[in-house]
């Protein structure tokens, strides 16, 4: 008989795949990150170029352009490996579903949140924000972006069997994302005004634990819905 | 016990059960609720501060207390879909979510009139409006999610979940948004201990009340009724029924 994979070896595995996967279409990889930056472009443009007025509005701004980048890489969480079928022949693997969703939310996010993060002090340095206010910023973003990653592959898991998917997603993913805009938007702008900015950002940090141990069992309980 | 729940849990006896527990529940939410709407609008004491247009309240109120009730209901009977995968609790939770938007939409809309007479404009970016502002849209994304499915167990099955990640997430979402901004009176019924109204305004309430719930019993079984109809159109019982005169 040979010897089964472990569950967290098998976890990794998937990482790597993902990982690898999207580094073989790298321009692809790209899409979200210049997505953030001109949204975050498109606001001075629309409203008015003076600095004063650009602080006032940087939190949301960022928060908001962050949110809907990663709203917009989401739809790749499964969509590919549902259609091709890696997703089904995963779930037969009999491995635990939930790791398996986990490892892939994982993947996702080093793709598509992380670099967000670490392009988000340019963002915010051309709003004019303050240099410690651009830590805290990143640091929300950080948190944040990954409890986004972990409630969009609930999002995501659900829409697998659906055409069209990605506007449905959204609708499904953004009320329960409002409490990341509030508290992250808070973090910012209270670090911005000079306060302590810690409130705010335990309650992000609270947020992303609860979500990181909910989430994969709704998403794994979608995913078996959806391959069925 | 539990054979009679298992018989309820059988479309045709919850067909047969509803259609004779309709009129009763109907009736009395109508009667209930002309009883609250006289009281109400004419033996009710205006407010010494609001004037006339608190009487709003007798709407809006039971209004934004059955968007949330509704919400609960149509997640414990997901639930029970989920779990057991009772077909009747699968129609009682799609049925809600209309019946949950028309009441949340009602409690933002008197909302918004009492808003524009009282505090001088029709929105607010206020707590409790925005979290109930949320609670549409979280209907609407179950509806939205419902309706991209075409087979209906599947259907059923995946926005039960989302049903459940919704009811999970709605405490959360409500108290991000009360830390976030507040504008709103805080509430002076649901104080238990003593009321901070009048009983002469309270009675008209606790009537509109009772008769919103009982109204949302009478709606939610027409509306299971016809969830029934449609999802077992191709069953024997419903084809003995239509040919019996």
């Amino acid at each position: 008989m040979t010897p089964r994979t472990g569950m967290i070896r098998a976890a990794t595995l998937l990482i790597e795949r993902d990982l690898r996967l999207a580094f073989r279409r790298a321009s692809q990889l790209c899409h979200p990150l210049v997505f953030f930056l001109v949204v975050t472009t498109l606001f001075p443009l629309s409203l008015s170029p003076q600095p004063s007025q650009l602080r006032d509005i940087a939190p949301g701004v960022l928060w908001v352009a962050a949110l809907l980048s990663s709203l917009l890489a989401l739809d790749a969480l499964l969509k590919s490996d549902a259609e091709d079928g890696t997703l089904e022949q995963l779930v037969l693997s009999g491995q635990p579903v939930v790791v398996l969703v986990t490892a892939k939310t994982l993947a996702h996010w080093l793709v598509g949140g992380l670099p967000l993060v670490i392009i988000s002090p340019l963002a915010a340095m051309s709003l004019g924000v303050a240099p410690d206010a651009m830590l805290v910023t990143a640091e929300g973003l950080l948190m944040g972006t990954l409890t986004l990653s972990f409630l969009g592959s609930v999002g995501a898991a659900l829409t697998i069997g659906v055409r069209r998917s990605s506007v449905l997603l959204s609708l499904l993913v953004l009320p329960l994302a409002m409490p990341l805009l509030i508290f992250g938007a808070r973090a910012t702008d209270l670090a911005m005004a000079g306060e302590a900015s810690s409130g705010p950002l335990y309650l992000l940090g609270a947020l992303l634990a609860f979500t990181a141990t909910l989430a994969p069992f709704a998403a794994a309980a979608a995913v078996r819905i959806g391959v069925e | 016990m539990w054979l009679w729940i298992h018989k309820l849990g059988s479309p045709p006896h919850f067909y047969r059960i509803a259609g004779l527990l309709t009129p009763w529940f109907g009736w009395s939410a109508g009667v209930l609720i002309a009883a609250g709407v006289v009281s109400g609008l004419f033996f009710a004491p205006p407010d010494y501060q609001q004037g006339d247009g608190f009487r709003i309240l007798y709407v809006h109120a039971p209004s934004a207390w059955m968007s949330l009730f509704t919400y609960v209901v149509m997640a414990i009977a997901a639930a029970i879909g989920l779990i057991w995968r009772m077909k009747v609790a699968h129609a009682v939770a799609a049925s809600c979510a209309p019946i949950g938007a028309a009441f949340t939409a009602a409690a933002l809309f008197t909302g918004s009139v009492w808003g524009k007479k009282m505090w001088g404009t029709w929105w607010v970016w206020d707590a409790r409006l925005t979290s109930e502002l949320i609670l549409l849209f979280l209907y609407l994304g179950y509806m939205a999610l419902r309706s991209a499915y075409d087979d209906h167990q599947k259907a059923d099955r995946a926005s039960a979940i989302l049903a459940l990640v919704g009811v999970v997430n709605v405490p959360i979402i409500h108290y991000s948004v009360v830390w976030w901004n507040t504008l709103h009176q805080p509430a002076s019924v649901t104080k238990l201990a003593a009321p901070s109204i009048d009983p002469s305004m309270l009675l008209p309430l606790i009537l509109m009340f009772f008769g919103f719930n009982i109204l949302f019993g009478a709606l939610l079984l027409t509306r299971v009724r016809g969830e029934v109809l449609m999802r077992e159109r191709n069953a024997d019982w419903i084809r003995e029924r239509v040919s019996q005169p």
